[in-house]
């Protein structure tokens, strides 16, 4: 790593040098791609154009289609020394405007169909419209002026995730987090300049935060994946082969997508040796279907909360599994530290289970205008009563196996992972209880058919619940069964049975 | 046919799939929504859609999508 890089546009500034006309960013169009002197070009307009008009350390929605467009606008928030905080055109109204209350942010940058819905939304603030902001001229000394003012512990964006109470919480992360990241990330991966990625994970996540990256650090090419391929297995792996991908870091549910339907019998990845999963449990039947249909493919399995920026272990699948084993999550990466602690605060012995807490720079700020939720899981180590020390309680549960290898074992909460999204189920529990029929309510998680189900009791129908919270919530967060009580099951103490209600 | 559409409806209570014909091209069916609904078909109608029949047009409504079950009934 170079111990000089201060900021992650350095990456852009460096490769645009030796790679000024190859394709940096592209989608299904070929009219959209963007080479690194576009991309470079375009996020530099922007950032100047943030400037002029005195917007500076401070957040910049990005408010954008997923396209090759909005990352350059991402960068264009960075080289402006403001932070950008991705905002998708398919999320729910509702949300959106939370997200905007948390914010109170003073511009948006929107392309020409957001831009209306920007509109609606009663935004106060000012809205810049890509296709203007990019053709500002280009003002190199302001631009240096605040490179040279910029320290890594700097924001450069912010990403939410569910939140308990059902607020989103923004996670702010920093250059050195990001930098950290994506140099240990890159040498565990072994991307290079011939790398070509295939993007999945929305741009309003940090897992893009893998192909965004290593492909301005190394010169290599990200492809980004029209959603809708998502449903039609053959079609996607045609598109994988027209556009000669070779690396993915994908959600499980998108691997298995493919691999359950037989589609290899039909059809293979031909340029595919790198495969990276995360976010999941992958079953151990499917991705014996991979590694049979893709031999010589290299599989990483990741984890990583989103508080420490990114994935902060690893395991390279190097052996058979059993079909009820699960994949080790491995270790961490280079310059990152794991600690398991058990209730007593005390370290883990071997095979005992405890709460999974990363330590290291790769750790992120923090949440957005939260101190309270921060200092919640953002503590002082407590093995160390010496100097200060911060570690991030990731509420997961781990242990390690016979070989040293940490295992993911569940979750200390609510939350839960859904088709590779992190969501707490409260959130829609919050959304629910605020229907005025609803008497009270619960969600519960089917792990095994990955199925959230909602039970309920109130005058109202099924229909109906779905239709209001296709309002409220993203549609990964939408419960796949709603089923009415007459009465709530409770335990013993007067709780919503939760144990009777997952074995119905 | 009635059976198909209580599948669907279980996914979206709110949808008309009597009528609708464009569940994929409106983006009213999602990913997880086809990979539930071919694993339903599979229990209920105990049809396997093969992959090359899971392609937009046999998706894009309740009628289409019944057509391909007993096209593949028929076959087997």
């Amino acid at each position: 790593m170079n111990m000089q890089q201060r900021n992650v546009m350095e990456y852009l500034d460096k490769i645009v040098l030796q790679y000024p006309d190859k394709v940096a960013f592209s989608n299904e169009d070929p009219g959209c791609d963007l080479t690194f002197e576009m991309v470079y070009d375009r996020s530099r307009a922007i950032g100047s154009l943030l400037q002029s008009k005195g917007y500076y350390a401070e957040p910049v929605v990005v408010f954008m289609k997923k396209h090759p467009n909005a990352i350059s606008a991402f960068f264009g928030c960075v080289y402006g020394g403001c932070y950008y905080v991705p905002i998708d055109e398919e999320m729910p109204k509702f949300r959106t405007e939370l997200i905007l209350q948390t914010l109170n942010p003073r511009v948006m940058i929107c392309d020409d169909e957001t831009r209306e819905i920007a509109l609606s939304m009663n935004f106060a603030g000012e809205i810049l419209l890509y296709s203007e902001a990019i053709k500002a001229e280009i003002d190199e000394c302001a631009l240096n002026r605040i490179r040279d003012k910029q320290i890594d512990t700097d924001p450069i964006y912010i990403v939410f995730t569910s939140g308990s109470t059902g607020i989103p919480k923004g996670v702010v992360a920093c250059h050195r987090s990001v930098i950290d990241y994506i140099e240990n990330l890159s040498e565990v991966l072994e991307f290079n300049h011939d790398t070509r990625f295939a993007n999945q994970t929305p741009l309003y996540f940090d897992a893009c935060l893998k192909e965004l990256y290593p492909t301005l650090k190394f010169g290599a090419t990200t492809v980004i994946v029209p959603k809708s391929l998502f449903m039609f297995p053959i079609k996607l792996v045609e598109f994988l082969n027209e556009h000669k991908i070779n690396t993915v870091c994908w959600v499980v549910s998108a691997l298995t997508m493919i691999s359950s339907f037989k589609t290899f019998e039909k059809i293979k990845p031909e340029y595919l040796t790198n495969i990276a999963f995360g976010s999941e449990v992958f079953p151990i039947k499917q991705l014996n279907l991979w590694k049979e249909a893709l031999p010589n493919c290299k599989f990483t399995n990741l984890y990583g909360p989103t508080e420490a920026t990114g994935m902060c272990c690893y395991f390279k699948v190097d052996r058979e599994f059993d079909l009820n084993e699960s994949v080790p999550i491995g270790g961490p990466f280079k310059n990152t530290r794991i600690l398991l602690l058990n209730e007593k605060n005390e370290l883990c012995k071997d095979g005992e289970e405890g709460e999974i807490c990363v330590v290291g720079t790769s750790l992120t700020i923090g949440y957005y205008k939260n101190f309270e939720k921060t200092n919640e899981v953002f503590v002082q180590n407590p093995l160390n009563n010496i100097y200060p020390e911060l570690i991030y309680r990731t509420g997961d549960i781990g242990k390690r196996n016979e070989r040293g290898e940490l295992l993911f074992v569940s979750r200390k909460d609510f939350q839960i992972k859904h088709m590779g999204h992190r969501i707490e189920l409260g959130e829609i529990e919050v959304n629910v209880n605020n229907i005025d029929q609803i008497r009270t309510c619960c969600c519960v998680y089917d792990k095994e058919k990955d199925k959230i189900k909602l039970y309920y009791v109130g005058d109202i129908e099924t229909g109906e619940i779905i239709s209001i919270l296709k309002e409220k919530l993203p549609r990964y967060m939408i419960p796949n069964k709603a089923e009415k009580l007459d009465v709530m099951p409770l335990t013993a103490n007067g709780k919503i049975d939760r144990k009777k209600l997952a074995s119905m | 046919m009635e059976d198909l559409i209580k599948i669907l409806k279980d996914l979206h209570p709110d949808v008309d799939f009597d009528t609708c014909t464009t569940l994929i091209d409106d983006k009213i069916l999602d990913s997880f929504d086809i990979v539930t609904v071919i694993s339903e078909i599979n229990e209920e109608f105990d049809v396997v859609i093969p992959a090359e029949e899971i392609v937009p047009e046999n998706f894009n409504s309740a009628q289409a999508l019944y057509a391909l079950i007993k096209k593949i009934e028929d076959e087997d």
